[in-house]
């Protein structure tokens, strides 16, 4: 009980808040939003996956990655083949020159399943490969990186160009993937009719359970001494290292977990929009799920879940009245988040909280029994991969300065 | 065979091949019978052709205080950056104990293995508190997976309590790393490599930036450290050498120019030209 309290809560305090965002998102949002809209909530809230993964990774870990719409696309796709398998029995497929596969496929001239389409036709195993590949997507990128001690800017760059190197694929290979068009036209989960209004309801609350499980994952990393080292790590790296700990695994492991998170957002999204596109992978999509982070506040698990609601809110008004306007807003909103709001609405949030508890106890209401703990605004230092063994410092440093290269 | 099968699925136990693997260098003792617990034999550094040491040899006793001086340059926390696997040498061997080879091990294998190092830039933890940071830095299985489950047994709060009294910080437990003071910072980081349990001590300049009262506690800090582990402390202020050595070496110029006691040494022809001469 003690262990689920302190650890899968967050102690008190973050109970509260995993309870408000239960009432929202189970209670409020389903009683007062019609299925249209509420849908539309579900979809916003497969990015919560990613932003809460990245509140990790990043507000944690210090590694910011710009590329996790390639883990979110991954999980998106494995859901979209296995729906694309059973909508393309050869039944409903007989008109095509070769029924029984996908119609982008014989609109493409194939005339068999591709040999890694074969297990998608698995439920079971589908699901597996929703978290698993691209977990292994990740340590493979993560361990090559982390140990050559890629980081900051560098590692930012390079995820980035993985996510274009995985979109520029799928997109080629049309015949294999779907193309730019995706895998669409996605009809029934076995059997079960996943575009009705019950299945969307139901679908709308996996999703939201799922989130908050994600959620108390999160928790529980950050409230333990992993967490703690994670912070310690961003800031003091060779601290960490010295102290005996192995900081390339620490991350490779946070970045794994971030990714196999977005990759069930992934899932869900494909279930609940009824398909998967090239233009979930790829850079503009990476970049803002990093501001939706931002937004609720990289410090914030549950932050970030209200930073992926704002937004999308805001994205989805503007867009259609001025579509224009609203790139520029949202750079001009990440830019004002970044500079005036480094904790972004969470930080708002206990900014305001502490306001009114130092005011009550002003009035002497109740003491204030919180710990101080704030958090410096921390944006990737540029270092330098060391691929070389000893490129460690500054070179040239003149040796009549006291140096303080230690 | 089928008693193989059986213990193999024992009920109480999990899969051998699911346990985690102690770290192989956990069990690897550290060998001192010959006498030195650090050897260094002609290690040589270069940085672009400039020789931050050059041809070093310097053996440390188990159990001794050994104080290193040098003028600025002479290469002292580069000898320490190649202890501790952060630099690695050119040429030359470094062994810990008769049989651990350093330059083969990483930096965090090599803090494993029982050697700790205080920067000389005071490097601790700015957003934990001071008892966090000597939680961090305790003893214990750094793995990743069992730092996931750790949680502080009421031995490891005492001994963290115990340092904090030690390093004079525990009406400090709670406050931010980087809301302590200069001094305060350096005693938390002697206390983390503390924490440590180490076998060898590397301390880079300890005193910068201390009161004269901090400064004594300091040395009355490594000389109560000495004997049960090894230190090595780097330092420029003379009268605090001389209080606390035994033993001196000098650096110049990436090799030692003389060794011995601290009025042998200062007396040393050579030593006189370095320091008051050029
Ligand atoms: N990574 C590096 N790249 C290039 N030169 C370096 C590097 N590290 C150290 N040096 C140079 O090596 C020499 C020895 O430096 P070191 O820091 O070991 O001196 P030190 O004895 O600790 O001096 P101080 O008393 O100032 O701390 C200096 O001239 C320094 O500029
Ligand atoms: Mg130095």
């Amino acid at each position: 009980m003690e262990f689920v309290k302190e650890r899968l809560l967050g102690g008190k305090e973050g109970a509260r808040g995993i309870l408000i965002l239960a009432v929202l998102l189970l209670i409020v949002f389903p009683l007062f939003l019609d299925i249209f809209r509420l849908n539309l909530v579900g979809k916003y809230l497969t990015y919560a996956f990613v932003a809460v993964g990245l509140v990790l990774c990043w507000g944690y870990g210090g590694i910011l990655s710009l590329g996790q719409g390639l883990f979110f696309g991954l999980g998106g796709y494995a859901m979209a083949m296995f729906l694309k398998l059973e909508a393309s029995d050869p039944e409903s497929t007989k008109i095509q020159s070769t029924p029984g596969i996908p119609d982008f496929m014989d609109w493409n001239q194939l005339t068999a399943l591709p040999w890694f389409w074969e297990p998608f036709n698995n439920l079971f195993f589908t699901l597996i490969a929703i978290i698993v590949v691209p977990s292994i997507f990740a340590f493979i990128i993560g361990v090559a990186m982390f140990r050559r001690r890629v980081s900051g800017v560098y590692f930012a760059i390079i995820t980035q160009a993985i996510a274009l190197i995985l979109t520029v694929l799928i997109v080629g290979q049309q015949g294999y993937t779907g193309g730019i068009n995706g895998i669409t036209d996605l009809r029934t989960l076995l059997g079960w009719d996943i575009r009705s209004d019950s299945a969307k309801y139901i679908l709308y609350f996996v999703n939201v359970v799922l989130l908050l499980g994600v959620i108390m994952i999160g928790k529980f990393v950050i409230t333990g001494k992993l967490g703690r080292l994670l912070l310690a790590m961003r800031d003091k790296e060779d601290r960490v290292r010295f102290s005996g700990y192995d900081v390339a695994s620490f991350k490779v492991f946070i970045f794994v977990l971030a990714a196999a998170m977005s990759a069930i957002g992934g899932a869900m999204f494909t279930l609940q929009v009824g398909f998967m596109s090239p233009s979930f992978v790829g850079i503009v999509p990476s970049i803002e799920m990093v501001i939706f982070a931002a937004v609720g506040g990289r410090m914030s698990l549950i932050g970030a879940v209200y930073g992926a609601l704002i937004v999308n809110f805001g994205k989805t008004y503007f867009s259609e009245s001025a579509p224009v306007l609203w790139l520029l807003l949202m750079g001009a909103l990440f830019i004002t988040v970044v500079m005036a709001f480094p904790n972004g609405l969470a930080g708002l949030w206990d900014k305001y909280k502490d306001k009114l508890n130092r005011d009550s106890l002003k009035n002497g209401f109740r003491s204030l029994g919180k710990r101080e703990k704030t958090f410096d605004i921390k944006w990737p230092k540029i270092t330098l991969p060391k691929f070389r063994k000893k490129e460690t410092e500054v070179k040239g440093v003149p040796s009549n300065i006291r140096g303080d290269h230690a | 065979m089928l008693e193989q099968l059986r213990e193999s699925v024992r009920r109480d136990e999990v899969f051998s091949f699911l346990k985690p693997s102690p770290s192989p260098l956990l069990g690897k003792n550290l060998d001192t019978s010959h006498g030195p617990i650090l050897y260094l034999e002609d290690i040589t550094v270069e940085f672009d052709g400039f020789k931050a040491l050059n041809n070093l040899t310097l053996t440390i006793d188990d159990g001794e205080l050994r104080c290193i001086i040098g003028p600025n340059g002479a290469g002292k926390t580069t000898m320490m950056d190649v202890i501790t696997g952060k630099t690695r040498p050119d040429s030359g061997l470094a062994y810990f104990g008769q049989t651990i080879d350093l330059t083969k091990l990483q930096e965090y294998e090599i803090a494993q293995v029982g050697i700790g190092r205080k920067f000389q830039k005071p490097t601790v933890f700015p957003n934990h508190t001071a008892f966090e940071n000597l939680e961090l830095a305790l003893d214990a299985d750094k793995r990743t997976w069992p730092s996931l489950r750790f949680s502080l047994t009421a031995e490891q709060k005492d001994s963290i309590n115990e340092t904090l009294e030690y390093i004079g910080l525990l009406d400090c437990s709670t406050m931010l790393g980087k809301n302590l003071s200069h001094g305060q910072k350096q005693w938390l980081e002697i206390g983390m490599v503390m924490m440590q349990k180490p076998r060898l001590l590397l301390i880079d300049e300890p005193i910068a930036g201390m009161t004269h009262q901090e400064t004594e506690k300091t040395a009355e800090l490594l000389l109560k450290l000495a004997g049960d582990q090894s230190v090595v402390v780097v330092e420029h202020d003379m009268q605090f050498v001389r209080s606390i050595a035994n033993k001196v070496t000098v650096l110049h110029e990436g090799s030692v120019l003389a060794e011995g006691s601290m009025s042998e040494v200062q007396n040393n022809q050579k030593v006189i030209e370095v320091y008051l001469g050029e």
